[in-house]
């Protein structure tokens, strides 16, 4: 298990700077989290971080090694990524086999049945819906295989980004429980962005509150309830997040 | 949507695009207008493979005691001026314009995706370089274009072809561009990305099979016009040379007697407006086949 | 709840075009000047509820018992009925802004016009009407946002402009599908608070369709909880933690919760049975 560090990451487009300069570290095997409304760039973070977008100044750290010093292949070992909506992030035209063993081919991983079905197994999954196509499968089911593809290359770190926002009550609590699971099995650090205060306090040891790309403040989990949180932003999310569960 | 017969798994095993092919083939059988379409093409298809079995006389076979017969028994569309027989040539004709049809298609359907998909994949200077090429091609009207092109190279059949191929591409790939550039900011591309997939390796598997149904119509659609196009070099001279029994260039020839011998003129132009009409109505059909609403259901 | 009821609908079926199976089958409830919760998950049924009430669904084959608005029969109102009731006493608001409100025009232009739609009256008096609702619904500056086009307000914004629109007639039921979904958490409870505030003031029967089990608690009288196309359970809203359906405890067991315990979620067992009995 690797520590992840994200220092002075910045971007902008044009004349919008989405992140002025975020920094924060996740301990070795930590679930962190990232909430704040809507376009504040929690997931840009992510998106920064897995070099997804490569124009930002900063670093972001594994380790010792830096993501900008990796090679690709490393990077792809190194991290990975669960996308919010399991409908948009599995190729339509491609099976569940495919999709799952195109990784595997890049990287020339061998025994490629023996680890397509033990990935299969390990997100609770039938081995038999290897066959099937994106539209075979319920939302639940694809996220499922989402996190297969995602943990496939063994990463140290894996990047959530809303993971179960796209999905019914009863089939988030499946993903959390599914998720908590391969963290204490496989042993990943962990940076789950979530705008549901309730998910992050269930998954996570600590959390950033992010507002229009700035992390306002840093928080223990205990912090939700014992009213520790220091910025108004923070005190206002966390107050609208317990009225609007009406356990307050 | 899913069939839990034990037809329907081992339907499964079989690869999926065999599956969507069968199931493409049955709607456009359903609907009259493509079904037309489907069936002039099969009867092209057929006739050019069985081209010496259907024609009744040799194509060349001049009979100068016998010019410009008009249709009867012996001659089923009559005779042209050197006597040869019509029908057999028009039947001889159709592998000469399938081999068009057939050639254009791998140049120009490859070359458009390539050109589209590469420039909508990535961007910037790479985008801007692409498409001007494809502008210029674009700013003449085809016609011209491939009669520059045959000017240059010669007239011949293969010349006619390179011709054709060269300036049906712009449009192809204007449509795989815009296809890629709507895909490109798609999750499960990022996914592609962050597994370590090369932007060959993500064109290739992840965004051309998502381009290949609206280039595909594109193509059938455009078939007509190529059609045409090879059917007006080979009017001007430039296309299939004689004896060649090329539609266009019977056209040609048969216009200087057509006030006397219609037959000349009609069966060729009658031959080439079926087939035109056909590939457009089966590219309409293909069109509503291939829609992803209806994929939907596959 | 009053005697005379706003909407009565009993045993209400309908099944879309093609579908082997029905989305609604047999759902009855009456709803007077109250706020009625639907609930259910994705394919319930709950959102085909609403657009059947409305009859925005013309190609589905619908039945129904009995569907009546306040003395008009729903299940034999022709189009231009509907038309003529459709935004003026009866008006639905939808989870996302940015898709109902038309890009090219301005905003406060799109709720004037919504008005004369059903109202006869001069472009001025509609324009006042319009920034006095934009004023109702809590918009600061109304006379500015009244200029601004979709794409300049926030989400929480357009919402509660979409919320002006859809009062301003005075409507007698208003039917919310998800209106706050695609909020954040901080914009959401306001945009509920005013829309809460409206609807008693008025006394305008509400019908707030969602699958957030916190959010009818809040902010509904009645909750009705859908499970493939039927009502499995009806509760008051207050004693909703005392549901006795096993859909119902399983849907509230299955969230998460603020300083709830660690232990992996109790994940829903579906059972069969479920479609199979009888509405309650």
């Amino acid at each position: 298990m690797k520590p992840l560090r994200i220092e002075k990451m910045s971007i902008r487009f044009g004349a919008v700077t989405i992140l002025p300069e975020v920094s924060f570290e996740v301990a070795p095997g930590e679930c962190f989290g990232l909430v704040g409304e809507s376009g504040s760039g929690k997931s840009t973070v992510l998106r920064c971080a897995s070099m997804l977008l490569g124009t930002w100044s900063g670093d972001a750290k594994v380790g010792d090694r830096s993501v900008r010093e990796m090679d690709l292949m490393e990077r792809c070992r190194t991290l990975q990524m669960v996308f919010q909506d399991p409908y948009g992030s599995l190729h339509p035209r491609h099976s569940v086999r495919t999709t799952l063993s195109e990784p595997l081919k890049i990287h020339r991983l061998g025994d490629t049945e023996e680890r397509l079905a033990q990935a299969m197994r390990d997100v609770g999954l039938p081995v038999d819906f290897l066959d099937r196509y994106p539209h075979q499968l319920s939302g639940g089911q694809r996220q499922r295989v989402a996190i297969a593809r995602a943990l496939i290359l063994e990463p140290e770190v894996l990047l959530l980004d809303e993971p179960t926002s796209a999905l019914d009550v009863s089939v988030q609590a499946e993903i959390l429980n599914l998720l908590v699971r391969l963290r204490e099995e496989k042993g990943f650090t962990c940076v789950m962005v979530s705008h549901d205060l309730a998910v992050i306090d269930h998954m996570c040891e600590r959390f950033a509150v992010m507002k229009a790309g700035d992390i306002v403040e840093v928080l223990p989990r205990e912090a939700i309830l014992d009213g520790s949180a220091r910025h108004p932003y923070a005190q206002e999310l966390i107050a609208a997040s317990l009225a609007y569960e009406g356990a307050a | 949507m899913s069939e839990t017969t034990p037809a329907a798994e081992t339907r499964r095993r079989r690869p999926q695009s065999l599956i969507a092919a069968g199931n493409i083939l049955r709607f456009l059988a359903k609907t009259p207008t493509s079904a037309f379409g489907l069936l002039v093409l099969a009867v092209l298809i057929l006739t050019a493979l069985f081209a010496p079995l259907i024609a009744t006389h040799d194509p060349y076979l001049q009979d100068l005691t016998n010019t410009l017969a008009p249709p009867d028994s012996a001659h089923l569309f009559g005779t042209d001026e050197l006597g040869r027989d019509i029908f057999s040539r028009l039947v001889h004709g159709s592998r000469i314009t399938l081999t068009i049809i057939f050639l254009v298609t791998i140049v120009v359907g490859p070359l458009g995706l390539l050109v589209g998909t590469v420039a909508g994949y990535f961007g910037g200077k790479t985008d801007v370089a692409l498409m001007r090429v494809t502008d210029i091609f674009l700013s003449f009207p085809s016609l011209i274009l491939s009669l520059a092109f045959v000017a240059a190279l010669g007239p011949s059949l293969n010349n006619a072809i390179i011709a054709i191929s060269l300036t049906a591409w712009p449009p192809i790939a204007r449509l795989a561009r815009a296809e890629t550039m709507t895909f490109r900011s798609a999750d499960y591309i990022a996914a592609a990305r962050l597994q370590g997939a090369s932007p060959a390796r993500i064109i290739w598997k992840s965004i051309v099979p998502m381009c290949l149904p609206s280039v595909l119509i594109r193509l059938t659609l455009n078939m007509a016009t190529v059609i045409l196009t090879a059917a007006g070099l080979g009017f001007l001279g430039l296309g299939a040379q004689p004896p060649m029994p090329e539609w266009g260039a019977m056209i040609a020839t048969g216009r200087r007697y057509m006030i006397d011998s219609w037959w000349l003129v009609t069966f060729p132009g009658l031959a080439i407006l079926s087939v035109s009409l056909a590939f457009n109505l089966l590219g309409d059909g293909l069109r509503d086949a291939l829609d992803p609403k209806q994929m939907m259901k596959r | 709840m009053t005697s005379d009821p706003i909407l009565d609908v009993q045993g209400l079926s309908l099944r879309y075009p093609g579908a082997a199976e029905p989305a609604v089958r047999g759902v009855s409830f009456t709803l007077g000047r109250e706020r009625l919760g639907i609930v259910g998950e994705s394919g319930s049924g709950k959102s085909t509820v609403g657009r059947a009430i409305m009859k925005l669904l013309p190609d589905a084959e619908m039945s129904a018992e009995r569907m009546r608005f306040e003395g008009v029969d729903l299940l034999r109102a022709s189009e231009a009925q509907m038309l003529k009731l459709r935004g003026a006493r009866m008006s639905m608001i939808l989870q996302d802004p940015k898709y109902s409100l038309n890009p090219i025009r301005r905003c406060g232009d799109q709720v004037a016009e919504a008005y004369r739609t059903h109202v006869r009256c001069s472009k001025r008096a509609a324009h006042d009407k319009a920034v006095a609702m934009l004023a109702a619904v809590q918009i600061r500056d109304p006379e500015r946002v009244y200029g601004l086009y979709p794409h300049e307000v926030s989400g929480g914004m357009g919402q509660r402009i979409m919320i002006a629109m859809m009062l301003l007639t005075d409507p007698d039921l208003v039917i919310a599908d998800e209106p706050t979904s695609a909020l954040d958490v901080t914009v959401r409870l306001q945009v509920l608070k005013i829309l809460d505030d409206l609807v008693k003031e008025r006394g305008i029967g509400l019908i707030m369709i969602s699958h957030d089990l916190n959010l009818v608690r809040n902010f509904c009288d009645r909750v009705l909880i859908m499970y493939a196309g039927r009502v499995v359970e009806t509760l008051d809203a207050r004693d909703l933690d005392r549901a006795t359906h096993p859909y119902t405890r399983g849907l509230l067991a299955a969230q998460p919760r603020i300083g709830g315990p660690r232990a992996p979620l109790p994940v829903l067992q579906r059972d069969p049975s479920w479609t199979m009995e009888a509405p309650a």
